[in-house]
């Protein structure tokens, strides 16, 4: 028995008939097609599927998409401006090398916006600390830790 | 996962009355256990009932000397409360730790403390801050609710709408976290009401539980150095291949002790 | 090309792809029609199938198929890939058991492939995967490499006597031997290299096609090396090699991982071929931990000869290696490639190696980075601390007096490893000064005031990079003057886009934004071997060298031919007549070279440059880490607070991209030393760490910020100077934590700390200690 649903996906509109099972990660990576949102594990502990659902991090692997209906949902490919620029904190990303295969980076860095948005100026100690849903294999996080401290600078002062 | 049907509870008498009317339904609060579990087939409830929708299961007030948490209130919610972080600050703390950031802005207290699971937080803020947990018949004090493994005093149309913590002069709470899952494998609340000391312990045992030679001890004299030499036996406590149970047992003491000295300053 | 030059801090020309979510993984693609594979799997290590059911599975909604053992053996198909080569101590050939796809009579470990079911969507055929009913007799089983070679040990292949696979020996017994005789004292230690996996942060997948019409196979998959893969696959697809397309799109990282020919390729493969559909097969993650081919996984038993002055005499060691249950080519290369780091930066004259590989009731293995180098060098680097202890020298010193000085390169160490360069003494300078390591003792004594436990730890290692192979490269302008290169090498991470842009931009001149990077595609990328064991910057950077050289050598004919003269200059992308004032681009040339009339009589068309470049002499990276931690006596916690580095890779061609790969390195062996662990239950052989909740992964919280330096010194050995760099992190890693763990707790008499040093594991310690 399929359901209906409705949501704001990257600012679109969007709808879609699912089962209930249908978690809202493989809504948007099957429905949508929107594959930036990957899965990493089946535990909720790795954060590869990280999105902003009305504004905060959630883990859309462990969330059905039928309980998004209504919701406003960000993805990875929602986050750079229209013209291509990346976001500050993909920007900082690239610039600190905070990423190498990329398969945790969408969650990463929708996480790390999170963070910046919840804890503007946190220390190196607190997003590492923040960082305990999301697990990277490539980097040893430096790169990654070092991003976000950047990049919530930058989001810091442009809010300012 | 299999296969369910799915149904958005307007209201908690809706939801009581479609447990009742469902085969083998599952209130769905966050989901963040109750998910993972379909995903890994370790369930198969014919129906999940979703409280999301109930606006007055949300909230946090804090009145004559309670800090009232309504059931879908996510974690991180109430770690960033200002009302909380005042009247209770240990509360906050504790909801600020459990799990990960995007596991806070979805997991409830209600879907906690209705699991039992052995190793969340929650109950040990239950039973330490001697909470009282309101369902939609009744309310239990926290010391009779949680029963054992994943077993709690509900009744199986019985719903929480919200978790009524005293507030104590101080309390502390101090965990070890799992190395591979991040849950508490050790997890100590203590708080001072008055003369009266609880000390709650949860991640170590099959449910939370109270260790009343501590209390004893506190009660006598709050100081880390009286508890510094009083152990729980390991032969009640889980073990697993990363945390024996006992090491799980020496972990209390250490916790307990810490948790005294944070609190002595 | 300036801010792109070689050796510039380069930003990855991958990254905007990858940060907006472009990234292309296997789960990414969706065909028309594509059907969703599952693998039920074994649930015991080691039984008899004494029946199997799939009748209701069959009639199940949306299911396919469902493939068994005797579909596969009725197929057509041959075996996986299987390893071949080695010899028992006999002389008689290593034991090579058949590896189909499903297992048929018998299953072998936990996860060994029984039945694979097809269907329009993955919950139907998962749905479908537990109507399927199969008994099974269970037998006796043996996870432990120490256990698998003992006597009267359960066997996993009944025809393998004692379980032994091959044996391999290396160095000289008798130079040892004699070596020994005159030692003035000796170290002895069996040291145990845990079993860990990869985990990639993307799971295995593949996706099979078989177009009937053309009758050819496509597989779309994750993997490191796609023509050696074509090259295996096709042997099992009893095939050419012509009628196979092997793809690889991005991989989520592999660390050596990935590299097999796995059972889920060959079933998707059939399954597409069966139902007329592509077939999608992706592991989740608690199927990858029963699913995936582990790392590591051996005992050594060591013992180090030292004279009264603390020299290096001999080095003795014996190892026994867990093959698991099956072998595939490379599988079991971990066990005898990489020896050579035993003999470390010393001079030690004398050295043996007796390797004994074991099969047991566990998945297969395979490299996992570093293949046999980590555990090498924390044997010989554990060995040398535990010297220094029982000697009374400072470990930095005993290091010192035995270090290969750099007048005695070419240096033949007692094993096989004949080190072109290296600068260790000063590299051990730098190192210590990074350390502060004379300031350590005042640390120590600071954070015992705090009830913390505070070591210092230090590892020297070396390892061998780029084997003797060959890779390819292509470069190919097209008709407006901008360039494809092509490499034969797969990057799964490592960067190898920003890599070869920045020599292809070096080289020619031309700006990267015009430069497009293809690999992995066997239908385009015409020659290589792939990427594994550091070798990518050595072989495919010299390859897409030879190439760009041979494109500027012709475009310089051109040119002249063009402006008439004999001869030109070229330099930054400029063709320059002598004599003249006149100037061609690259850009200019590479245009008319599409047009016969600019081209001398006889030259053929276009600006294309293909190379395969070879090498017989493999390089050494090497490099010094110290490490400080502290572990808290009351929980045995442990907290790392600085972790420095000096290593040698050469010349660097992106500090940045260095950088990630040395500290990456690092922070898997630091994952292996304090936390993760493959562990089986001895008596079920059930994996004990099926997922994420019991697998305890490295999070960002664990780890200090890491300062790295760099010593290059150039290597001769390719065309850059390079030496890898992929390895080098991980395999200093394990040694130098573990060294630190065992000088924290030195005061209370421990001089070993088994691997992972969890908390528990140093709390039992401390606790055992006080009561002593």
């Amino acid at each position: 028995m399929d359901i209906d649903v409705k949501m704001t996906v990257n600012g679109k509109a969007v709808s879609g008939k699912v089962e209930a099972r249908t978690l809202l990660v493989q809504f948007i990576r099957e429905h949508l097609r929107l594959t930036g949102t990957h899965v990493g594990c089946d535990t909720t502990q790795c954060g590869c599927c990280v999105v902003h659902v009305d504004g905060v991090a959630m883990k859309s692997c462990t969330m059905l998409a039928v309980q998004a209906d209504g919701k406003a949902i960000t993805t990875i490919e929602g986050l750079a401006a229209a013209d291509g620029t990346l976001h500050p904190m993909q920007q900082a990303f690239r610039d600190h090398h905070g990423l190498q295969c990329g398969f945790c980076t969408p969650g990463m860095v929708m996480m790390g916006v999170d963070i910046a948005n919840r804890l503007p100026g946190a220390d190196e100690k607190t997003v590492r600390h923040q960082l305990e849903g999301n697990i990277c294999r490539c980097t040893g996080y430096q790169g990654i830790v070092e991003a976000i401290m950047d990049a919530s600078a930058v989001m810091n002062a442009a809010r300012s | 996962m299999h296969n369910f049907n799915y149904h958005r509870a307007a209201d908690v008498a809706d939801a009581a009355a479609k447990l009742t009317a469902t085969e083998d339904p599952k209130l769905l609060a966050g989901g963040m256990t109750l998910l993972p579990t379909l995903k890994n087939r370790l369930a198969a409830p014919s129906d999940l009932i979703d409280l999301a929708a109930i606006s007055d299961l949300k909230g946090i007030s804090v009145e004559s000397g309670e800090v009232v948490v309504r059931a879908m209130t996510p974690h991180a919610v109430v770690a960033a409360s200002a009302e909380v972080q005042k009247a209770l600050p240990a509360l906050a703390q504790l909801a600020g730790n459990i799990g990960d950031p995007a596991v806070r802005h979805r997991g409830t207290i209600g879907g906690s403390v209705a699991n039992s699971d052995p190793a969340a937080d929650y109950p040990a803020a239950c039973v330490g801050l001697d909470a009282t947990i309101v369902t939609s018949q009744r309310k239990i004090a926290a010391d009779d609710f949680f029963v054992g493994l994943f077993e709690t005093a509900l009744e199986p149309s019985e719903i929480i709408t919200e978790v009524r913590f005293q507030i104590p002069d101080r309390a502390y709470y101090m965990k070890f976290r799992h190395p591979a899952s991040g849950y508490a494998v050790v997890g100590v609340m203590v708080a001072q009401f008055g003369a009266k000391v609880r000390v709650a312990v949860t991640g170590a045992g099959p449910c939370v539980f109270r260790v009343a030679e501590m209390e004893a001890a506190l009660e006598k004299s709050f100081a880390p150095a009286s508890v510094a030499n009083i152990h729980v036996s390991a032969e009640q406590l889980m073990g697993d291949i990363h945390c024996s149970a006992a090491y799980r047992a020496h972990l209390i003491t250490v916790y307990a002790r810490r948790a005294v000295e944070a609190m002595v300053g | 090309m300036g801010e792109f030059a070689i050796g510039q801090p380069v930003t990855r020309f991958e990254d905007p792809r990858l940060l907006k979510g472009g990234g292309r993984y296997v789960d990414d693609l969706a065909f028309p029609g594509m059907l969703y594979g599952h693998v039920l799997r074994s649930p015991h290590a080691h039984a008899n199938i004494t029946r199997l059911d799939i009748s209701k599975a069959k009639a199940a909604p949306g299911v396919r198929a469902v493939l068994i053992g005797e579909d596969w053996a009725k197929s057509g198909y041959g075996d996986l890939p299987r390893a071949e080569g080695k010899k028992k101590r006999d002389g008689s050939p290593m034991y090579r058991p058949h590896f189909p796809a499903l297992a048929k009579v018998k299953v072998r470990y936990v996860g060994d492939p029984v039945a694979f079911v097809v269907a329009d969507t993955i919950e139907q055929a998962q749905d479908a995967a537990e109507l399927i009913e199969v008994d099974y007799d269970i037998l006796p089983s043996v996870t432990s490499v120490a256990l698998g070679s003992q006597p009267g040990a359960p066997l996993v292949w009944d025809d393998c006597e004692n379980n032994i696979c091959f044996v391999h020996l290396e160095g000289d017994k008798q130079a040892t031997d004699a070596a020994f005789a005159k030692a003035d004292h000796i170290v002895k230690k069996r040291f145990v290299i845990s079993r860990v996996t990869a985990a990639t942060m993307e799971t295995r997948g593949s996706i099979g096609h078989y177009d009937q019409a053309a009758d050819r196979y496509t597989i779309y998959t994750t993997l490191q090396r796609a023509l050696n893969f074509r090259e295996e696959l096709a042997e099992t697809l009893n095939i050419p090699e012509s009628r196979l397309r092997v793809v690889a799109g991005d991989i989520g990282g592999s660390f050596g991982m990935k590299s097999g020919v796995f059972n889920e390729v060959g079933l998707v493969l059939l399954a597409s071929k069966v139902t007329g559909h592509p077939v999608k097969w992706v592991s989740t993650r608690s199927e990858s931990f029963l699913a995936d081919a582990h790392g590591r996984d051996n005992v050594s038993d060591a013992e180090l000869a030292l004279d009264k002055n603390g020299m290096f005499l001999g080095l003795r060691v014996h190892n026994l290696v867990n093959m698991g249950s099956y072998t595939q080519p490379g599988t079991d290369s971990g066990a005898y490639s990489n020896l050579g780091t035993l003999a470390g930066v010393y001079l030690t004259p004398a050295i043996h190696v007796d390797v004994t590989a074991v099969y047991t009731n566990t998945n297969p293995m395979r490299p996992f980075r570093g293949n046999g180098r980590p555990e090498a060098a924390f044997v010989i680097e554990r060995i040398v601390d535990m010297a220094a202890d029982e000697l009374g020298i400072d470990p930095a010193e005993l290091r010192r007096r035995n270090l290969i000085p750099p007048e005695k390169m070419p240096f033949q160490t007692g094993l096989s490893f004949n080190i072109d360069c290296g600068e260790f003494e000063k590299i051990l300078d730098l190192t210590l000064e990074m350390a502060d390591y004379k300031g350590f003792e005042a640390r120590r004594a600071e954070a015992r005031k705090r009830g913390k436990l505070r070591g210092i730890g230090m590892s020297f290692t070396i390892e061998k990079a780029a084997s003797p192979g060959y890779e390819g490269a292509e470069v190919r302008f097209d008709r407006t003057g901008s360039v494809t290169v092509l490499a034969g090498s797969v990057t799964q991470g490592q960067g190898h886009e920003t890599i070869f842009k920045q020599i292809v931009s070096d080289t020619l001149g031309i700006h990267p934004d015009e430069i497009h990077y293809l690999q992995g595609d066997t239908d385009q990328v015409f020659f290589g071997e792939g990427t594994g064991g550091s070798r990518t910057a050595s072989l495919g950077g010299s390859a897409v060298t030879v190439a760009t050289g041979k494109v500027v050598d012709k475009a310089k004919k051109i040119a002249a031919h063009m402006m008439g003269v004999d001869e030109v200059d070229f330099a930054e992308g400029v063709f320059t007549a002598r004599q003249t004032n006149r100037t061609l681009s690259m850009k200019d040339v590479a245009r008319a070279a599409m047009s016969p009339k600019n081209l001398p009589q006889g030259m053929e068309l276009g600006l294309n440059a293909t190379a395969a470049y070879h090498t017989t002499k493999q390089n050494y990276p090497n490099g010094c880490h110290i490490v400080e931690l502290e572990i808290d006596e009351d929980t045995g916690q442990v907290e790392m607070d600085r972790y420095v580095v000096v290593d040698d890779v050469g010349n660097v061609l992106n500090p940045l991209l260095l950088k990630g790969q040395i500290i990456g390195g690092i922070s898997q062996g630091v994952g292996q030393m304090l936390m993760e662990q493959i562990r089986f239950d001895p008596t079920s052989g059930q994996n004990l760490t099926g997922s994420f909740m019991d697998y305890a992964m490295p999070h960002a919280e664990i780890f200090p910020h890491i300062d790295i330096k760099s010593n290059p010194v150039p290597t001769k050995t390719n065309l850059l100077g390079v030496k890898g760099a992929g390895e080098a992190g991980c395999v200093g890693a394990l040694p130098a934590v573990g060294n630190a763990l065992v000088d924290a707790l030195s005061h209370l008499g421990v001089t070993h700390v088994e691997m992972p040093a969890t908390p528990e594991r140093l709390w039992r310690i401390m606790d055992e200690a006080k009561r002593a």
